[in-house]
């Protein structure tokens, strides 16, 4: 009727029109170049926000987007959030929680939880100019960020283990945030982060990450995402990894009710190599995605991943893998792994595994598993004595455990263990 | 008074691409505290499935029949409450369980039977002492602890962990089901003394077998023929000699 009328549905208007309002408001109270802001206002809205018939959204639909309306990120008193940050830290074991530390309420930076670490430079940022065709998530970051962190670490430096919370509550109305972390490793440095995001009520995290990794350097990046029921989790990582440089990323999954974590990596020094490793543990009505566009840019490098899904419920896992290989990365050794243990009829696992290869020297594959838990398993274990629960926990770990020992940071990777029991321990009851 | 094991009438169906398909044909037989039995019979008599309604798996359909073990009724109870009671089953082909360590394994099991039996749980270091005890008992190299269960085991490793769980989990009522099939004679006698070793008054076992050689460590009480579903015939350990020399066709004759 509305098209007869010649008015603009709804469905047909802008759908980033609420984040773009709020734009307006702040615009001149933002900090940083507000040219930078602009040039993504511009894109979403000329754009907005991608619906499901864009390819790369086809299995996660990012309308819940546009139809909560989000009222920015309400500032958290630090005395409310220490006893959140401390109970947190009380389940990190002793050597994580006496990390440096790197705090984020609501998505700004809280200097009084933080605790900066002595070797690694921590400079405050505001976005920065990124090229145009912006990643939507990232325009909407850009446009709105109203905090970030650059991590550098000098050149030939162990930086250590670091932490990066963010920690979210948004008890009334729906709140947004869009941090901004930038990782710097110098030649021949090393660094390894661990992030946990988590919080409370509705909200929407939309974090951007930039990785730099600089020849021989070592980035190991853990994240554990166990945001909250409700919340929407966003995070994308854009990383470029030089000659003998590595980047360890691993994703564990078992918050929101909608996430997506994206990596899109680049290798552009001979002998680099990326890892993109995850696990997405989701029940009810959760949809988790992980997504990843590897590009081989030169010869020698390997890219490898990971990725295990255990759905229960109405629950839904996406894994969309791409890799590239440009004409110059002969040699390249690309290597993809999704499974999926779907313990309900009404699981579902969504793979898209892509591969773009312009050498002609290369060695990539790919494989996806989807199965249900191994009846004769469960009876061998029952047999023993093991009841149901506890046994099909542990086919479940088994199940897990080669992507989970991918972690090499020893102390974090004991920190998704717990994760995992816990997780397994509140389905259990 | 109730006896030990009391099995009547039993009769179970499989799945067969739909319809399902009668596998046990009433199956009596009763075995006393304290003794152990055999069962020989040729492939296809229903061995392995009576083993399997046994202990509890749930392809098969029970249709017919009573179990009851210790005056309970076996048949309502899950497989884990079987194995809390005291009932073990040595697997036939043990399974892989890639992903699983065989010490935490071993522990998870023999701590949820100690849990279902009000018995306090062993420590990681009080339960290793234990199974490294028990491995070196049974000629087992302790490196098998750490590998995954069953995960590139060879034929003789897997019998000798399904022998090493039994030994840690003390079941009261044991069915080695065709255990001592390819083993050599060093890794026979080890099935052999396991079961020994657990031999007393109120501990008992029913041992599914082809082979002669098994029997003549162990010295059954009592010998049964199972054939179609059915136990044709029982006796004492001359029955096991007297099918070695003749072969099954004999007594499946005289039964049809």
């Amino acid at each position: 009727m509305n098209a007869i009328g010649g008015r603009p549905s709804p469905a047909g208007g802008n759908n980033a029109s609420g984040f773009l309002s709020r734009y307006a408001e702040l615009r001149d109270s933002l900090p940083g170049d507000v040219c930078v802001r602009d040039v993504a206002a511009a894109q979403l809205e000329r754009e907005g926000l991608p619906r499901r018939e864009v390819e790369a959204w086809k299995y996660t639909n990012l309308r819940p987007l546009w139809d909560t309306s989000f009222a920015g990120g309400s500032a958290v008193q630090e005395a409310d959030a220490g006893p959140v940050l401390d109970a947190l830290l009380s389940t990190l074991g002793d050597e994580n929680a006496a990390s440096a530390r790197l705090v984020f309420l609501n998505g700004l930076l809280s200097d009084g939880l933080s605790r900066l670490p002595g070797s690694v430079t921590i400079r405050r940022t505001v976005p920065q100019p990124l090229p145009a065709g912006l990643h939507p998530m990232l325009a909407l970051n850009q446009m709105l960020s109203a905090d970030g962190v650059a991590i550098e670490v000098p050149a030939g430096l162990d930086g250590g283990r670091l932490l990066v919370i963010g920690l979210g509550s948004a008890e009334h109305a729906p709140a947004d945030w869009h941090a901004r972390v930038s990782i710097a490793l110098g030649a021949g440095a090393s660094l390894s982060v661990l992030q946990i995001d988590q919080g409370t009520g509705c909200y929407l995290s939309n974090a951007a990450i930039t990785v730099s990794v600089a020849e021989g350097a070592s980035l190991r990046h853990a994240r554990l995402q166990r945001d909250a029921a409700s919340a929407m989790s966003f995070a994308l990582v854009h990383a470029q990894i030089a000659e003998r440089g590595s980047y360890d990323v691993f994703n564990l999954a078992l918050g929101a009710t909608l996430a997506r974590f994206e990596v899109h990596a680049r290798l552009v020094g001979a002998q680099a190599a990326v890892h993109v490793n995850g696990a997405q543990l989701l029940d009810g009505e959760q949809v988790a995605d992980l997504t990843s566009v590897i590009s081989h840019d030169a010869p020698n490098c390997n890219s490898r991943q990971t990725v295990k899904n255990v759905l229960q419920g109405r629950a839904r896992g996406v894994f969309q893998g791409k890799i590239v290989v440009a004409r110059p990365a002969q040699k390249t050794d690309g290597y993809q792994m999704n499974q999926a243990l779907l313990l309900s009829e009404q699981a579902e696992i969504d793979a898209k595994p892509e591969l773009e290869i312009y050498a002609d020297d290369v060695k990539c594959s790919h494989g996806a598993t989807v199965g249900a838990l191994d009846e004769e398993q469960l009876f061998y274990l029952r047999s023993r004595g093991v009841p149901v629960p506890e046994a099909r926990a542990m086919l479940v770990q088994a199940f897990l455990l080669d992507a989970i020992e991918l972690v090499q940071d020893e102390p974090f990777r004991q920190v998704l263990d717990d994760a995992i029991a816990t997780w397994w321990a509140g389905r259990a009851a | 008074m109730s006896q030990f094991l009391s099995i009547s009438g039993l009769r179970a169906t499989i799945d067969d691409q739909g319809s399902p398909k009668e596998i046990l044909r009433g199956v009596d037989l009763e075995i006393p505290a304290g003794e152990v039995h055999a069962i020989m019979g040729p492939n296809g008599s229903g061995k392995s499935t009576l083993s399997y309604v046994l202990s509890g798996r749930e392809d098969y359909e029970v249709t017919g029949g009573e179990v009851s073990f210790e005056g309970r009724d076996l048949l309502a109870m899950e497989p884990e409450e079987r194995a809390a009671a005291g009932v073990f089953l040595a697997f036939q082909a043990p399974v892989e369980l890639p992903g699983v360590n065989n010490a935490n394994f071993l522990r998870t099991a023999v701590n949820a039977v100690r849990r279902a039996r009000n018995e306090p749980e062993l420590d990681a270091v009080q339960f290793l002492k234990a199974a490294r005890a028990e491995a070196k008992r049974l000629s087992m190299d302790a490196e098998m602890l750490k590998r995954n269960v069953n995960v590139g085991f060879s034929g003789g490793e897997k019998k000798r962990n399904e022998v090493l769980q039994m030994a840690l989990l003390q079941p009261r009522f044991a069915i080695l089901d065709e255990t001592d099939s390819g083993l050599d004679i060093d890794a026979l006698r080890v099935v052999a003394e396991g079961v020994k070793a657990l031999r007393s008054p109120s501990f008992s076992a029913l041992v599914i077998t082809h082979h002669q050689r098994l029997l003549d460590y162990l010295v059954p009480d009592r010998v049964h023929v199972m054939a179609r579903g059915r136990i044709l015939k029982s006796g004492g350990p001359e029955l096991a000699h007297q099918l070695e020399a003749q072969g099954y066709a004999g007594f499946l004759a005289e039964a049809a």
